[in-house]
């Protein structure tokens, strides 16, 4: 523990940016792929596509596509940003089958009920799928978090000042306890992560908090998914 | 007054569920549409808000041609009460009902002080406004559908069976409300049932439909009482004539002699043996 002790500084600074990396790829990731999961649910071939994108964009591994996205984006390979675009093509990949799977299970009564007393396409969206939407939405973003976070590491090793230094350096020095701490720490961020967007969950819908049957089954389905 | 001049639905799949229909519904009355399911009931009942578009002929309201309507601003000054309620399973009783005003702007506060004078009107208790549609009975669901119709004050309002989810004793409590109602704010009208009793029992002009929305018979109750147009009618109306206690009853109006059941429902009319 003396090592933390005397190491505090870097590893909180460390524990930081490991937060901030994972937390800009987990927000854009959702929010490219819901309306993404929007657009695949308007017509067959769409689906496939989209879904289909996913799934490619998913077999790509990690560490290529960091040293590639350097020469697509024109950035320096030590640039964070390129960490940044990598993990969020895979919070995409994670997220938007989810998404569509998770639009398309609201219920149609509903759907149809608010078109037919004068819901636009877009409050439609917002009011209706969306929120209905919310709970398997939800269940796919703590996925989506838990394996950034642990993806986030992998940075390291083209220079990223993130907890995976850690795992590097302490493997380097044959030094066991580093590497621990870079766990706990990165399980600490996940667990926080984890902890808010389940907050987050019950403030957005209050709804879903009573026990009831219709709550249970989109609980059961948001399990079904995973 | 809404019109529709020959009207005609066929769906993708090749099924006429509405074929050449043309009828006036008057203003401030109640029609109702009455016939066995899959008669075209709804059908016509969504072709008047643009949920269903003819594939020809047109639906005309004061004159003016639907099609040419934006369906969105449409939908949102015409009330309709859904076949199965079709509230909001993620927003309170309050909410559901001020959805439209909601949409057209009004202010939260006012639209829920609203909501909850439309409880009232609906007969429902105000302590119901704060929880989910899953809460409420079936019948306490349906007068919120019927509340939310309400809300944005509408000239013309849809009823899908309104009233298909309860007992017969609390239906024919709603079916004594909407009377009450109907007299209060005057609304145009269309209400769907396949039960001729409570078509009977609120409507000005009863439609009977066959299948493909074909029209059998068009006419008060008492006309169609006095004078079935055929045997199909007539065999629709006197369904289960036998079960019911019947007294005669003297019109003012017109000085017809009723034959009324005992819920004071006309069930037939007093002729002469002309044999
Ligand atoms: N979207 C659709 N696609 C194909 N056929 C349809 C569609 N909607 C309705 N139909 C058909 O049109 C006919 C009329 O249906 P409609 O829903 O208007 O009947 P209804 O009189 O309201 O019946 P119910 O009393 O059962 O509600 C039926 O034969 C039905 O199967
Ligand atoms: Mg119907």
């Amino acid at each position: 523990m003396s090592w933390l002790v005397d190491n505090f500084d870097l590893v909180a600074r460390l524990t930081g940016n490991h937060a901030i990396l994972s937390v800009i790829p987990i927000v854009l990731g959702f929010v490219i792929a819901v309306p993404l999961g929007w657009i695949a649910n308007r017509s067959h071939s769409l689906r496939s596509w989209v879904i289909g994108g996913g799934s490619f964009l998913y077999t790509i591994p990690s560490l290529p596509l960091f040293v590639i996205l350097p020469y697509i984006l024109g950035t320096r390979i030590t640039d964070e940003r390129n960490i940044i675009v990598a993990l969020t093509i895979y919070a995409v990949a994670m997220m938007v089958r989810t998404a569509a799977d998770a639009l398309a299970a609201v219920p149609a009564d509903a759907v149809e009920a608010s078109t037919s007393i004068g819901y636009s396409l877009w409050t439609r969206f917002w009011l209706v799928e969306f929120p209905l939407a919310g709970p398997v939405l939800l269940a796919g973003l703590r996925v989506v978090s838990a394996s950034t976070i642990a993806l986030v590491s992998v940075g390291a090793i083209i220079g990223s000042a993130n907890l995976g230094y850690l795992f590097t350096n302490g493997k380097q020095r044959d030094f066991l306890e580093e590497i621990l701490i870079g766990i706990g720490a990165s399980f600490l961020i996940a667990l926080v992560f984890d902890i808010a967007i389940v907050l987050l969950g019950r403030v957005l819908m209050p709804w879903n908090l009573r026990k009831s049957p219709a709550s249970k089954s989109i609980r059961q389905n948001a399990v079904g998914v995973y | 007054m809404i019109e529709f001049q020959n009207v005609t639905k066929q769906f993708p799949d090749g099924t006429f569920a509405v074929k050449d229909f043309s009828l006036v519904l008057p203003s401030h009355k109640v029609t109702v549409f009455v016939g066995s399911s899959g008669a075209g009931k709804t059908t016509l009942l969504r072709m008047i808000n643009r949920m269903v578009n003819p594939t020809s002929g047109k639906v005309l309201i004061d004159g003016e041609d639907v099609a040419g309507l934006n369906p969105v601003a449409l939908r949102r000054k015409i009330g309709y009460v859904l076949q199965a309620t079709g509230l909001l399973p993620h927003r309170k009783i309050a909410d559901n009902i001020a959805s439209v005003p909601r949409l057209n702007g009004v202010p939260k506060s006012k639209a829920r002080e609203e909501a909850l004078i439309l409880l009232d009107t609906v007969g429902l208790d105000r302590s119901l406004a704060d929880r989910y549609p899953d809460q409420l009975s079936g019948g306490q669901q349906q007068r919120v559908g019927v509340a939310r119709a309400l809300a944005s004050d509408p000239n013309i309002l849809l009823m899908d069976e309104p009233f298909g989810a309860v007992d017969p004793i609390v239906r024919l409590e709603l079916q004594d409300e909407l009377n009450r109602l109907q007299g209060e704010i005057s609304k145009t009208m269309v209400f769907v049932t396949h039960n001729i009793d409570e078509a009977f029992a609120i409507a000005d002009q009863v439609v009977i439909l066959r299948a493909g929305g074909e029209i059998a018979q068009v006419g008060s109750p008492a006309e169609i009482l006095a004078n079935p147009a055929d045997d199909f009618v007539e065999t629709f109306i006197g369904a289960d004539k036998g079960k019911r206690t019947l007294h005669l009853q003297r019109r003012e109006e017109d000085g017809v002699t009723l034959i009324v059941d005992a819920e004071g429902r006309p069930a037939g009319i007093l002729g002469e043996d002309k044999g």
